[in-house]
Order: structure tokens, then sequence, then C-alpha cells
């Protein structure tokens, strides 16, 4: 059984088509990409996928529940967890505090606890600073465990944020782009940790223009052009077909077959340099 | 129509158009900066006491007025240079409290200058009330309709015909677009504030000869227009106008057939019922998603 | 314990238990006594607003109307319908939970300019229907109001109510300083910075917004019982717009997103009016300067700023580069989401070329 189920899915701003007339599965284990040129929709599935845009149409069935129209702390209960492309980090607080945020879901915290601060409360504390330290740890901030937020540098902010939404033990997790901005070293860290995610059981959708990072983690990937499907398959599959290579390069080149794999690698350098 | 209706109906568009004008105010300011000026109420009050003080001492309305605009608007000038424009970028908060306390210094500074006392201006062409239809009207109040509406003509020309009124639009619309094109948006800011504060007098002169004028009249005032504003939408001319003259009558019509005891109290009732229900108010833009 | 002690929280609350035992010996007469009951009053009720303002990051400008109903709810049924005061407190305490909770849903889902108008209209309505139903109110004259009994034992007379007040305001400070320690706290703390990224970790915004309105209006309902009980009347001009203008400049003065900063602004911002009785006609001046001047230059407080130069300035001693700032538990400081413009969303620390934020300083 599929773990989200995507069925004819849009979303419109005024006249403009976003997202339009998706449907797609995602099953449980595996690591997912969303790719395609810049505008063709993929920030706006992504905040339809966690609650934050409310659909003009279509359904989001997660499991067997219909998290359609529901609100993004909805979507967060049931088990989908999220990063974002412009950083979301609560720089009034220490990055652990940021990770303990996350999780929220699972502290019991009743108000007449909160302020009395019963010994279970205290208890509760610290369990929750452990457990938030160690996601740190996983995520590879252990250097930053006592660090404020606002003194971190850009990369390990971006860590953090997928610290603090694996803090929530979600089932689903969706990365908006989490290698914009960094540099080879911290792509290739970036890389192993989100095979090590997987290895957790967290079912991973990255949204990425680093086609080295995509081709290299993913096992199934998803092409969006102007808001609807292009092409979806394994790696292999997508980065040969032409209507993928027509988004990124233009049709006359795509639809000339002798050019065949010399293309697609043409796409993936492109591609990364013009990121 | 009744007598006690049209009676009602009058009375009740002269406030309105004092409302409209303090409105406008509030939208000029708001277009340019994103502020919502707390201190508008106190420039309708330098408008009034300014003009008493100065036609108590000699001068004849027709020197009076003007210099007490004037006044009016340096206070306004010199508002946006020393209160707001260091604060710029600064939160919500920060610039509603700048704000709120610009208007009780000001309120503090009218008091040391004048007193407490309410003081009457004498009325433009004499106070002889007009008949019409039964109802009477007036002559002050016909020259508050006059003037609003002649100012609502002028500014709509402003806007619409000049280059400066246009570009104050245009940085309106879109700050950043209007200061690609070269727009001085500082200058913006720093003429809107002197201007939204000359209206704010004129209304304050205009009402005076009616309803006397004291170191605080700015404060039911202010809050007034700027429930107007809110009616009408929060940046729109013709909402100011609109969301003013509908108060005044809202209020006039529920104090007269109603209970006058809770007149002051409709105004802070539409704020609430407009936040609640219409944010946008009647003619502002409604928002769309944004991530 | 040494360690314990030197935290800021249980150092806090030690250094302010300390600073009311010992107080009353440069309390000479019963005006100054009177003084400082009404620094611990205001200050009672800006440790609530300052949970909304500084914590959550909301605003308002009516909480005069919940200190009002507290007041006149307690002068009511205790003086007109005879009922123990305690009852009468905990009953009016209960009814201004009520009404915040109705309406706190409905108005919380304003913000920033919007937010502050709501909050002020329902403060003047509120003055309004009090000053109305004179019948009920006593109108702008008031009512006079019995003494606080709780058995047979009747609190009346400056000293016993100073430390009323005093062990009180500690409780307050307690609460408070738990509050934001606990997940609940940490999630206020989190919408301030970024709404929808405490969302999408599951934190109702609106459940969690209207919870800390409701407290902020308990806190201030419960002063205005007290003081009612107090002073031994009460009239509509502690209701009344300028009063909530007042209590959230003690807040914002002594600094946002600080339990202590907020009774600091409640003590100096209480006792500057009384100082400046001197200079009686010049005090609205003075007070609209103050307010402007605090907001321009000390943007995020009187408290927040010292404590930040004490830490840089211990920084430099130390020479302490490295990891950057550290946990410093309630009050810590923040450099950004309070009352400075800079935004929560954007990492003060990155150069220019990252994505900006596109929603700006729009939201508090």
């Amino acid at each position: 059984m599929s773990l989200l189920r995507v069925e004819a899915l849009s979303k419109k701003f005024g006249g403009l088509n976003a997202v339009e007339d998706l449907s797609f599965d995602i099953q449980p284990g595996a690591v997912h990409s969303i790719i395609g040129p810049n505008g063709a929709g993929k920030t706006t599935l992504l905040n339809l996928l966690s609650g934050v845009y409310r659909p003009s149409a279509g359904r989001i069935g997660f499991g067997e529940h219909d998290l359609t129209g529901r609100a993004p702390h909805e979507f967060a209960a049931h088990g989908i967890a999220r990063t974002f492309q412009n950083l979301q980090v609560f720089f009034n607080m220490s990055a652990l505090e940021n990770v303990m945020v996350g999780r929220h879901l699972h502290e019991r915290c009743g108000i007449v606890s909160a302020l009395l601060r019963s010994p279970r409360q205290s208890r509760a504390e610290r369990a929750c600073r452990e457990e938030a330290a160690e996601i740190m740890r996983f995520v590879g901030l252990h250097n930053y465990l006592s660090a404020a937020a606002d003194a971190m540098p850009y990369g390990a902010l971006k860590r953090l944020e997928i610290a603090r939404a694996l803090a929530t033990a979600p089932k689903l997790m969706l990365l908006d782009e989490p290698a914009a901005g960094l540099n080879p070293t911290e792509a290739l860290e970036l890389d192993d940790l989100i095979v090590r995610l997987s290895g957790r059981g967290v079912t991973v959708v990255l949204v990425e223009h680093n086609m080295r990072l995509v081709m290299g983690v993913s096992d199934h990937i998803l092409v969006l052009d102007y808001g609807r499907k292009l092409a979806e398959g394994p790696a292999a599959t997508v980065r040969n077909d032409p209507k993928v290579i027509e988004a990124y390069l233009g049709s006359a080149i795509a639809h000339d077959g002798s050019y065949g794999n010399a293309i697609a690698s043409a796409v993936a350098v492109a591609v990364e340099m013009h990121r | 129509m009744s007598a006690q209706f049209l009676q009602f109906l009058l009375t009740g568009l002269t406030v309105g158009a004092i409302y409209a004008l303090v409105a406008l105010g509030f939208s000029i300011i708001f277009n340019a900066s994103h502020v919502i000026n707390f201190a508008q109420g106190e420039f309708v009050m330098i408008g009034g006491m300014a003009t008493m003080s100065l036609t108590a001492s000699g001068l004849p309305y027709l020197l009076a007025i003007p210099l007490a605009i004037a006044a009016a608007a340096l206070v306004g000038l010199a508002l946006e240079k020393f209160a707001v424009e260091p604060a710029q970028g600064a939160s919500v908060v920060t610039l509603i409290i700048i704000t709120i306390g610009a208007s009780i210094f000001l309120r503090g500074l009218a008091l040391v200058i004048w007193d407490k006392n309410l003081h009457p201006l004498k009325p433009f062409t004499g106070d002889t009330p007009i008949a019409i239809a039964g109802a009477t009207i007036l002559p002050q109040s016909l020259w508050v309709l006059g003037v609003a509406l002649a100012i609502v003509l002028a500014l709509s020309w402003f806007f619409g015909r000049t280059l400066l009124g246009k570009a104050m639009l245009a940085t309106s619309h879109n700050r950043l677009a209007a200061q690609l094109i070269g727009i001085n948006v500082r200058m913006v800011l720093f003429l809107s504030f002197g201007l939204s504060a000359a209206l704010g007098a004129v209304a304050g002169i205009l009402v005076a000869p009616i309803t006397t004028t004291s170191f605080d009249v700015g404060v039911m005032l202010g809050l007034k227009g700027f429930a107007a504003a809110i009616l009408g939408g929060l940046g729109s001319g013709v909402g100011a106008v609109v969301g003013g003259l509908v108060l005044g009558i809202v209020e006039t019509m529920s104090a007269g057939y109603l209970s006058s005891a809770y007149k002051d109290a409709i105004a802070f009732v539409i704020i609430l019922a407009v936040l609640f229900f219409m944010p946008s108010g009647l003619f502002g833009n409604r928002g769309g998603e944004r991530v | 314990m040494l360690a314990r002690l030197a935290s800021p929280r249980t150092g806090g609350l030690l250094a302010l238990a300390v600073v009311i035992v010992l107080l009353p010996l440069a309390l000479s007469n019963s005006y100054f006594y009177d003084v400082a009951i009404l620094v611990g009053l205001n200050a009672i009720v800006c440790i609530g607003l300052n949970l909304l303002i500084g914590y959550a990051g909301q605003i308002s400008l009516g909480h005069a109307g919940f200190f009002g109903l507290g007041a006149y709810g307690s002068a009511i049924l205790a003086s007109r319908y005879g009922w123990p005061p305690l009852a009468a407190m905990l009953t009016t305490t209960l009814a201004v939970a009520a009404l915040a909770f109705l309406v706190g849903r409905p108005i919380l889902r304003l913000k920033g300019h919007y937010l502050a108008m709501a909050t002020l209209g329902l403060g003047v309505i509120i003055f309004m229907v009090i000053t109305t139903e004179d019948k009920v109110t006593g109108g702008p004259d008031g009512i006079s109001v019995v003494p606080f009994r709780i058995g047979g034992f009747v609190l009346q007379g400056e000293r016993i109510w100073y430390w009323v007040v005093g062990a009180l305001l500690l409780v307050a400070v307690w609460l408070a300083l738990n509050l934001i320690e606990s997940p609940a706290g940490r999630a206020l703390r989190a919408l301030h910075s970024s709404e929808v990224g405490a969302e999408v970790v599951g934190i109702n915004a609106a459940n969690h917004k209207v919870m800390v309105f409701v407290i902020s209006a308990v806190f201030a309902s419960i002063a205005g019982s007290l003081a009612a009980h107090y002073s031994g009347f009460v009239t509509p001009g502690k209701v009344a717009f300028l009063h909530s203008i007042e209590l959230v400049t003690m807040v914002v003065f002594g600094g946002m997103a600080s339990t202590f900063g907020a009774v600091v602004g409640a003590a100096v911002l209480t006792t500057l009016p009384q100082l400046l009785a001197v200079l009686k006609d010049y005090e609205m001046m003075v007070f609209g300067a103050v307010m402007m001047g605090t907001m321009i230059f000390l943007p995020r407080g009187v408290v927040p700023s010292l404590a930040r130069l004490i830490q840089t300035r211990r920084q430099k001693a130390s020479n302490n580069g490295g990891e950057g700032g550290h946990e410093q538990g309630a009050g810590a400081s923040h450099s950004c989401g309070d009352a400075t413009g800079r935004d929560c969303h954007r990492p003060p620390t990155v150069a220019v070329l990252k994505p900006r934020q596109s929603d700006g300083g729009g939201g508090v």
C-alpha cells in the first residue's frame, strides 16, 4: 500500500495554475526526488503536501487518512515532516531548543503541569533534551549542541531544520532544496545523511536542483514542468526521457535521437552549472 | 422622508465628512509606509487649537487657517523625520508604540501650550441654522461638506494627474519598483506625513466651530477616523471617504433611533466587526495566499 | 546547589525575593508602601502581558479592559451582592477567562496592526460599557469596595497588602518562568519566530495563541480584583485606553520576552509619574517621549539590552569566541523577534547572498 497518494491535485493562484492535475504515489521506504525547472511548481507541491497550502482541487491521502484541506499541524500529527527552502529556523532559541520544539507532538504537556513544573514535567524535560541531542548527533551537529541558532553557519542551519523535522518522528520527510547553498563537501555529507535517514525507516521526498545528488540518492524521480507531471520513474529512465531533456534544454536537441546519452549527461551538467 | 430622518442624515453626513478627512490621512500614510499613525488625531487637534490661538491673538481667519495648517504639516514632517525614520524596518509593535508615544507626547505638549479647557471657535459664516425640508443645518456644516468635497476632488486630481501624486501612488503599490524607476521613496514618505497632517488639521478647523476644541479632542476623532479607514479598506482613498460617511451616518442614526449612550461605541463595534468578518474592508484588496 | 543558584531563573527569583523582603527598610511612610503595592500589581499584569507580547509575539492594546473587569467584577459581587471576596474574585476570574477564550479565537486570527486595533476596540468597548451602565457600575464615579477578608481575617492597610502583593508577585514570576521553560513555552517562542515553522512540527498556532491570551487576561483580572479591594474603590480610570498603553509600554520598556524585564518596566514606569508629580504638567510629554525614545534607541527593552551588554563584555573579557552563545534560561538574550526590526526568519550571521525571506517584518 502506498504511503502517500496524490490524486488530481491542483493549486491555483488567481489565474496561475501553479500545480495542475497532478497524480502520483509515494511508496514507503524509498527515496523519491521531485525535479523540474524553476517555476515548475515543486515548492508549491511541497507546501500542499505539508498542509501549508490548501488545494484548489484533488485529494491527498496518507495511509488510510484523507488529509485534503487539513491544517499543517494535522499533517505533522499524521507523520509528515518538512524542511524549508527559505530557512524557518527559530532564531530566538538555541539549536537544541529548536530540535526540542520538534518533539512537541510527543510531549505530554498540560497547562497546569507546565505552570507548576511538576517533577514529572522536569523529568520529561530532561528526556526531551537528551532525545534532541541524540538527533542532533545523528545528523552530524555534535559541534553545535550548546550553540545559539543565530550563531550557526548556513550549512549547519540546514541540517538543524532536518534535525527538527526528524524530531517529530515522521513517516514521511519532505526536504525542500536541502542542498541549496551547500558546497560540494557538504552536499556529499547530505547525500550520506539522506541514506541514513532512509535507513532509519523514514521515507524521504526531496525537491532538488543538484542533479548529482538526485541521481545518486533517488530510487524514484518525479519530473514537474509548469505544474504538471512531465515524467516519472527510476533515475535511468528519467534522465533519458526526451520530454525531460526538452524541458531543460529545448526541443531541437531533444528530438534528435543520435545524441542520446551525451545529451542526458549534458543535461545533468548544464543544470548543475545553472544552479 | 421624515424630517427627523433628514436631520439625522444631514448631521451624519457632516460628522462623516470629518471622519472621511481623518481616514484619508490614515490611508495616505499607510499607503506610503505601512505604518498606522496613531498620532493622526493629534493633527486634527493641532489644526483646531492653533487656529483658536491665532484668532484669539487677533489674526483673521484668512491668515490664521493657513498658518495653523502649516503648523500641523510641520509637526507631521517632524514626526516622520524624528520618530518614524529612525525606526525604519522595525517591527509592527515598535512602530505602533512609537506613534502612540508621539500622540501622547503631542497631547502633553498641547496641554502645556494651551490648557485643559474646551475652546469655541467662531463659525466661518455665522451660526443661524438654515431650514431644509423640516430639518435644520448649520452654515458651518455646509462648509464642512463643501470643503471636504473640494479636498477629495483636489486629492483625486493630485493622485491621478500630477507627477508627484502618481509617484506617491506608485510607492504605495510597490515600493521597490518605485525606487527602481527613480522615485525618492524617502521623500514620498516624508511628504505623505505632511499631507496627512494638513488633512487632519483641515478637519479639525472645520469641525471646531461645531463641537468646540480642546487638547484631547484628537483621541476620539483619531480612533473614529481609523475605524472609518478600516471600514472602507485600509489604503483605499475611496474606501476612506465611503467609510467615513457610512460611519458618520450609522453613528448618528443609532444615537437617534436606538441609544445615545453608546454612540461612541459604534465605531469600535464596527472595528471589531470589520476585522472579524471582512478584514480588508469594503474597498481594500483581498490579500491572496502567499508563502 | 550553587550552580542552580547561579542559573538566571533561580538566581532571579531569589534576587527578587530579597528585594521584596528588604525594600520596606527603605519605605518610610504609607505613601511609599502605596507606590510599591501599585508597582507590584502592575508587575503582575505586565508579566502576563509579556507572555503575550514578548514571547508569543502578539499584541494587546486593551488589557486594561481585563484588569477593569477583574476590578469591577470583584467590586460588584463583593460589595453589592455581599459575596465573600475570595469567591467573588474566583468567579470573576473564571468569567474573564471565559470571555478571553471566546473573544480570543477570532481576534488572534488577526496579525500586526489589525490585531492591535481589534484589541484596542475590545478594551474601549469594555470601558464604555462600564462607564455607561452606571446603575450597576456606578458610572464615572465608580463604587466603593469592601476590604478583602478570608474567614475572619481582614486584609487592610498598606503594610499587610505589601506582603500579600509581594508574595503573589513571586508566585506570578515563578508561574511565568515555569511556562516559558515548558514545551508550551517553547511552542510560543517558536510561534513568535516562525509561525509556519511551528505549525509544521505539529504546533496548533491558534490554540497556543488563545491559551496565552487567556493566561494574560487571568493575570490582569486577578491584579484588578486585588487592586479593587486594596484601594477600597473602583473607577473607570483604570480601565481606560491610556492604562492599556501604559501597560504595554511597561512591558516593552522593561524588555520583551523577559519576565524580570516586565517587573523592571512596571517598577520604573509606575514610579516615574510619581517622581514627575512635581512636573505634573509635563507628565504626559515625558511619558510620550519615554515611549518613543525607548522604541527608537533601546528597541529590545532595558533588561535584555543590559543583559546583552554584560554578555558581550564577558565574552570579550574571557575571549570565548568559538561556539556562539550559550543558553541563558528564561529571559535569554534574543537577537531577533522582539521589538527590534530584526525578523526571526533571516539568519543574521549569513552572507547577503542567501535567499531573502519575502514576508519581512510584517508579522510580529
